[in-house]
């Protein structure tokens, strides 16, 4: 027992909702789950939204967020049960035996307060340290997480850090106290694919220096591998599948695992372009309305019929800012957009009503995309009526087509949004912008906000849409395992300009630029020590140089 | 089946109440309004229930009638202040650039002049009649109105699915009563309950300082005026339209309360 860090056992956990027109009721949320974790192991919890991940990782804590309640079983942490116990010793535990890193590090700090005053908080709080000792310790493990300048970041204020920094920030605050326990919750999600190479390892590292044992939570599994010395797969409140992380990546044993480790492999064979593109940007620069520099510098490209263009690249890149010129909301500073053989005036007053129908758009947030006062049948019907004029019957007929091409059923037809889950909304997007028959569609980051497994459903959906209708995608992502699934042709972004640009197999293919070559080499992949190895190629190049 | 909870029934059977007595005032009122019945200030009996007033009239019988002025007013002003606030805060929020600034700085430029003072000026210059009555609140208030739905427009207008509708090339027309109004209205039917509240209040407040509705006609505040010496006496007449413009506030903001919760949670709208 003594080794035993944490010790959970037939935890079951319940929540009370209220459903709209219906009277409250109580539904479980996590199904009696067991496991034990032993000092400085790493355990990965992974699983999709509603797993109850990030609710099993805060009863290790005894605590349940807004609602939610622990209804059975038992939580133990260093042989002490946690579960029943009073508010007192609890807060006791949390902040110095268990600390809690959270997803969003711009939303958990106090943006009114320095960092280290935040960092050493709970350690003066607890009486742990005193206030020189903590703060020598909290600058310790801001060099040891890579932080530059560790002896005076703490005197920042959060806003006045990059968002990865922040990440890290908030690593050494969870450190600080030297806890036994630290709950990971999706600490890399929110960042960029460069940036969280560097979060990766300073956790991993801190990890093995301080002998702190972890729950790592997320929805990645190439991310988990790379972490956890064991993983628990999760589904709906369930263990689906436990094991170490090597059995889990090289050796699934369920079938839904196995659907977890292969939904990357999705290959796409690219497309020779055609003679007459589509769409063509060129030498487009723009700059928002009351600033005073460019967001985007020279942007050309081209989109042929029936392919798919990626542009690809960090936040900030100007992906989204290139798909705002090529709608009209942006007019640019310089440059021109051709669409189909003529030129498109750049503001969108401009355009006419079939310029407008042959270029749709679909977004990230499937849910503020649609009106929530609107029935899935008048956000799908509202195109058919307005471009074409349909009504009645005839509509109605049209409405069920495309219900049926994105395999919904005709039952979805007055539903709300709210009633949609995530993969759905976002299917009802696309039929929306499919009803205008468009030559054009823009994707922006239509995947990104969904579990992995549905995002595959959505990428195979309009890769065969696109066999059928013949539409064009602009595809904005920054997810390079996506662009590998879909795109014929590849833009890479970079700080508003196109670092590289041209059939897929050209761009993915060495040599690389400086930039292509650190981004590709930053996305996870499914197997057991590429963080090492990555981090390990890159000091040699960096020592190389 | 809709459950209703029992302080919304509560409001709501007040509110209905005095809209019902409103409505069929004549027909309910046991003395016609100008009638002299009695001597001043009689107390309550089986013929006159709320006694009489400080000419003799019936009191009850003046509630009544004073309870259709005021509210038929009230209403009529707060249809109207929403109309035009609502409308014209949706287009500045829409439309944007100079036209919302010109807006704006017109609507600050009245709410900075004190409403009572202002309504007192126009109506001691203008003849008082009931038009000019609610054409003087009703303006007033549309500038409140107008700030609130700019504010929650503001709001609606950067969200993806306007966008989605802009780009779809659909008018202003759409986007403000398809887009925008739909998911604004639940902040806007609150607030519509107590600008109702407001316009009742506003109402009695004028007639009280006498440029409201003219005797004899009947207004609650005008009753408040008639009867306000009797209370050195310990004459309660005045009491009677002071509790009757409290019910009225409370049961309309318990109702307004009830329909803002529940547009709130239905089909995940807006919080």
């Amino acid at each position: 027992m003594s080794d035993k860090l944490l010790k959970v056992e037939n935890l079951k956990i319940g929540a009370r909702i209220y459903p709209p027109g219906e009277k409250p009721r109580n539904i479980d949320i996590v199904h009696g789950v067991s496991f034990e974790l032993e000092k400085g192991k790493v355990l990965g919890l992974i699983g999709e939204s509603g797993a109850g991940k990030s609710t099993i990782g805060l009863a290790s804590m005894a605590y349940g967020r807004g609602g939610v309640e622990i209804t059975g079983g038992k939580v133990w942490v260093n042989g002490r049960e946690i579960l029943g116990t009073n508010l007192k010793d609890l807060r006791k535990l949390r902040g110095t035996e268990v600390t809690y890193v959270s997803q969003s590090a711009a939303a958990s700090f106090n943006p009114a307060k320095k960092i280290m005053e935040q960092v050493i908080e709970a350690s003066l709080h607890q009486g742990k340290f005193s206030k020189k000792e903590a703060e020598a310790r909290a600058v310790e493990l801001f060099t040891k997480l890579g932080l530059p300048d560790p002896e005076n970041i703490g005197d920042r204020y959060p806003h006045q850090v990059s968002g990865g920094q922040l990440q890290r920030c908030m690593t050494a605050l969870a450190l600080c106290p030297e806890p036994d326990l630290v709950v990971f919750d999706e600490p890399t999600t929110a960042l960029d694919v460069t940036t969280q190479i560097d979060v990766l390892m300073a956790i991993k590292d801190a990890i093995r220096d301080t002998g702190v044992a972890a729950l790592y939570i997320t929805h990645d599994l190439a991310v988990v591998a790379q972490v956890s010395d064991e993983i628990m797969v999760l589904r709906m409140g369930d263990m689906v599948e436990h094991g170490t992380t090597d059995q889990i990546i090289n050796n699934p044993v369920e079938e839904y695992t196995r659907d977890l480790v292969s939904v990357r492999s999705t290959q796409h064979d690219g497309k020779p372009p055609t003679d007459n593109p589509v769409l063509t940007v060129e030498n487009v620069t723009a700059r928002y309305k009351g600033t005073n520099f460019d967001v985007l510098h020279n942007v050309t490209m081209e989109l042929h019929p029936g392919q798919t263009l990626a542009v690809v690249g960090e936040s900030g890149s100007g992906k989204s800012t290139t798909a705002r010129v090529i709608t009209g909301l942006l007019p640019p500073r310089e440059g021109k957009i051709h669409f189909d053989g003529r030129d498109l005036s750049s503001d969108l007053e401009g355009r006419s009503r079939d310029d407008l129908r042959e270029l749709q758009m679909i977004y990230q947030m499937a849910d503020v995309a649609m009106n929530p006062r609107q029935t899935v049948g008048t956000i799908i019907g509202r195109p058919l009526e307005f471009y074409f004029g349909m009504r009645g019957a005839e509509k109605k007929k049209r409405i069920l087509e495309l219900l049926e091409e994105i395999e919904m059923g005709p039952e979805f037809m007055d539903r709300y949004p709210a009633e949609l889950s995530g993969g759905q909304k976002q299917r009802v997007c696309i039929a929306r912008a499919l009803a205008a028959k468009p030559k054009v569609i823009i994707c922006d980051e239509v995947t990104s906000a969904l579990d992995p497994l549905v995002a595959d459903g959505i990428l195979k959906l309009l890769e065969n849409l696109q066999k059928i209708e013949n539409v064009a995608y602009l595809f904005i992502t920054h997810d390079l395992a996506t662009v590998k699934a879909i795109a014929d042709s590849i833009a890479v972004m970079y700080q508003g300009r196109v670092v590289r640009y041209g059939p897929k197999a050209e761009v993915l293919a060495p040599p690389f630029d400086d930039y292509t070559d650190l981004l590709l080499s930053s996305v996870p992949e499914m197997r057991l020590g590429w963080l090492e190895e990555v981090v390990q190629s890159r000091k040699m190049e960096s020592a190389g140089n | 089946m809709i459950r209703i909870p029992p302080a919304a029934l509560i409001g709501l059977f007040f509110t209905g109440l005095y809209f019902f007595v409103a409505i069929f005032a004549p027909l309910i009122a046991p003395y016609s309004m100008t009638e002299i019945v009695g001597d001043v200030w009689e107390p309550s009996s089986s013929e006159h229930w709320l006694g009489t007033d400080n000419i003799g009239r019936d009191l009850l019988t003046r509630m009544i009638y004073g309870g259709r002025t005021t509210i038929f007013i009230a209403t009529a002003a707060t249809i109207l202040s929403f109309s035009l606030g609502s409308i014209l805060g949706f287009t500045a929020a829409v439309v944007g650039g100079w036209v919302d600034q010109a807006m704006s700085r017109f609507v600050d430029l009245i709410m900075s002049i004190p409403t009572l003072i202002f309504a007192l000026v126009v109506l001691s210059v203008m003849p008082v009649t009931l038009f000019m009555l609610i054409m003087v609140m009703g303006l007033l208030d549309s500038t409140r109105v107008y700030r609130l739905a700019r504010a929650v427009a503001v709001d609606i207008n950067v969200m993806d699915f306007v966008e989605a509708a802009k780009l779809r090339g659909e008018g202003r027309r759409w986007i403000i009563f398809r887009e925008i109004l739909p998911n604004a209205l639940s902040p806007l039917v609150a607030e519509m309950g107590l600008r109702f509240i407001f316009a009742v209040l506003f109402v009695s407040t004028l007639s009280f300082l006498g440029l409201g509705v003219q005797p004899p006609n009947a207004d609650w505040g005008g009753i408040v005026k008639e009867n306000k010496d009797g209370i050195v006496y310990g004459i309660p007449a005045a009491l009677v339209p002071a509790v009757a413009i409290a019910t009225l506030a409370i049961s309309v903001n318990l109702v307004a309360d009830w329909v803002l919760n529940r547009t709130t949670s239905l089909k995940g709208g807006r919080g």
